[in-house]
């Protein structure tokens, strides 16, 4: 095949992989857009083993390791529950990053395959697009392990600081351009191994710091990282598709990043700087200790129900571990066949990554139309008679917007307590990720329900 | 004089990253999740430099580190791709059966 022929071919999955994105607009043009997405794959793999026109056995080969790959993933997208999305996504992730350092690795040692040289004479442009793309696909490999050891909780989601931890990071960022420059004038192998090698180390320092409440952002921040990885690559192949998928998705997850910080308030640096999130704020709380709160159970929870005519329903992180998504449903099914109105409201940090909580929902079943985001609703709480808080802690917090002292002060929170009545389902009066004490729980039209959130909700479908 | 291929590269790289820009903040939040494993899956478009690298014999016609490199790159970037079309097709699956419900 011309080369002509295929970058046009590689062009069309190019526009293809930008219909996929712009199919998520809406829920309903989203699965033909995932259909535009999987026609620009086949194109692109189809095209690159015509024009690499070794039909021999290299290509049975080829093709044996494409459905090895596929089979394992399908048989992982298939299997793992919607619950785990984050951590799934945090190690495809690594998974991208790995291939794009081996796809350098394999592009330094034998540049004549992709047009780039000979070895100790690559293409100075070619040595620092590569370069870049295997640095970039190493610091998206080890942070997104470290991210999903994180996820898992084999890793302490409690960030991890040190004395001069900056400092070294800074050193460790300045070295790498240093030596991009050094391998560009001597060409030697070591450089780029070192390179590398340093570019492991800095991925994985980069996210050690970052607390469990931030993984939002480190998800989406990866996701982005993944993208440029790509484009490195692919100005170092000249594939136009692999150069306009690198853009799309670098895009996609910067924004992503950026909307997460905006949701709880925080510069993009302050996350990437770390520490948020750990044991060191509990100091807040200490004088809370003995104030009073009102607790009930499911009983009294159903009778406010059962007795109003709107109740908001405010989902969390806390539903999701309790897998308390499908009961949830259920007690709304009831509450609405009894003619009480009910809607969701979702925050943008709610859950481990963006738009965790509305797949949840979606999997129990729930109209995406009775799903709301944060300023489609806030101002509905006033004309609310209950909200039903599940598993969620910080973002209802209305210390937010009252004391600049504490640290998610400016941070939108869901209005909750502007409604006649709050139910506020939760194990114990524990602070939620931030650290700090929730003042909801002591309000007058609070009601504690102290529960495992599935438990509960199911003993509140009893009640009514 | 001519201008380098480069920079024709690099003028489609920068009107994606607005193209990008601009489709990503047209996707519901409610979409977000699948919009990150969807990105996911497509980023791995890499597999096509996994199998030039795979397949790319040179003078020699025996394996060498760097094919190796590259089958180990087919397997990494073939389990994106499945995986994450396929848990995409799953979770917007989910968003349809819920209008039957209605």
């Amino acid at each position: 095949m011309s080369a002509n022929l295929s970058a046009i071919f590689y062009l069309i999955s190019g526009v293809l992989f930008i219909l996929a994105l712009k199919g998520l607009s809406s829920p309903k043009t989203s699965r033909q857009g995932n259909v535009f997405g999987i026609i620009g794959m086949i194109i692109a793999i189809v095209v690159t083993i015509l024009s690499v026109g070794n039909f021999s056995t290299g290509l049975i080969y080829v093709l044996m390791f494409l459905l090895l790959g596929g089979a394992i993933g399908a048989f992982i997208a298939f299997k793992i529950p919607m619950t785990a999305m984050p951590e799934l996504v945090a190690g495809f992730h690594s998974l991208v990053g790995l291939a794009a350092v081996f796809v350098a690795i394999s592009a330094f040692l034998k540049p004549e395959v992709f047009n780039l040289g000979m070895p100790g004479n690559i293409k100075i442009v070619s040595l620092i697009e590569m370069s870049i793309g295997a640095s970039i696909g190493a610091i998206t490999f080890s942070g997104s392990v470290i991210a999903f050891l994180k996820l898992q909780g084999i890793m302490s989601g409690s960030p991890i600081t040190f004395k001069g931890q900056h400092f070294i990071n800074a050193l460790i960022g300045i070295s790498i351009i240093v030596l991009i420059y050094y391998l560009c004038v001597t060409q030697l192998p070591n450089l780029f191994w070192l390179i590398i090698l340093l570019s492991f180390l800095i991925g994985l320092l980069l996210i050690i710091p970052i607390g469990g409440a931030d993984m939002p952002v480190v998800i989406s921040m990866l996701n982005s990282y993944s993208g440029w990885a790509a484009a490195g690559i692919g100005f170092t192949l000249e594939n136009t598709a692999l150069i306009i998928t690198g853009a799309l998705v670098g895009s996609s997850g910067a924004i992503l990043s950026y909307i997460m910080c905006k949701g709880m308030n925080r510069s993009f640096f302050n996350v990437i700087l770390g520490g948020w999130g750990g044991t060191d704020k509990t100091l807040d709380t200490k004088n809370s200790e003995q104030r009073p709160v009102k607790s009930g159970n499911a009983e009294d929870a159903a009778f406010l129900m059962k007795n109003a005519s709107s109740i908001i329903i405010v989902p969390g992180y806390g539903m999701a571990v309790a897998q308390a998504q499908h009961s949830l449903k259920e007690m709304v099914d009831t509450l609405k066949n009894n003619g009480i109105k009910v809607a969701y409201a979702i925050h943008p940090v709610a859950g481990r990554m963006p738009g965790h909580m509305n797949v949840l929902l979606a999997e129990a079943n729930v109209p995406y139309d009775e799903v709301f985001e944060l300023e489609e609703i806030n101002n509905d709480f006033a004309n609310c008679d209950v909200v039903f808080v599940i598993g969620a802690n910080d973002v209802t917090n209305p210390i937010a917007k009252t004391d600049p002292q504490s640290p998610i002060y400016g941070m939108p929170v869901l209005d909750v307590e502007k409604s006649k009545s709050v139910l506020f389902a939760k194990r114990s009066l524990s602070p939620g990720y931030a650290g700090i004490d929730n003042e909801l729980f002591y309000r007058d039209n609070t009601l504690m329900l102290f529960a495992d959130a599935k438990k509960m909700t199911e003993d509140i479908i009893k009640n009514l | 004089m001519e201008v380098d291929p480069f920079i024709f590269r690099l003028s489609i790289f920068v009107l994606s990253i607005f193209i990008g820009y601009y489709v990503v903040w047209s996707v519901t939040p409610s979409l977000h999740t699948p919009l990150m494993s969807v990105t996911n899956a497509i980023s791995s478009v890499i597999i096509v430099g996994a199998i030039v690298a795979a397949s790319g014999l040179t003078f020699q016609t025996s394996f060498e580190f760097s094919n190796i490199l590259g089958f180990a790159a087919i397997i990494l970037a073939a389990i994106n791709i499945f995986g994450g079309f396929l848990v995409t097709q799953r979770m917007l699956q989910m968003y349809k059966k819920k209008k039957k419900d209605k």
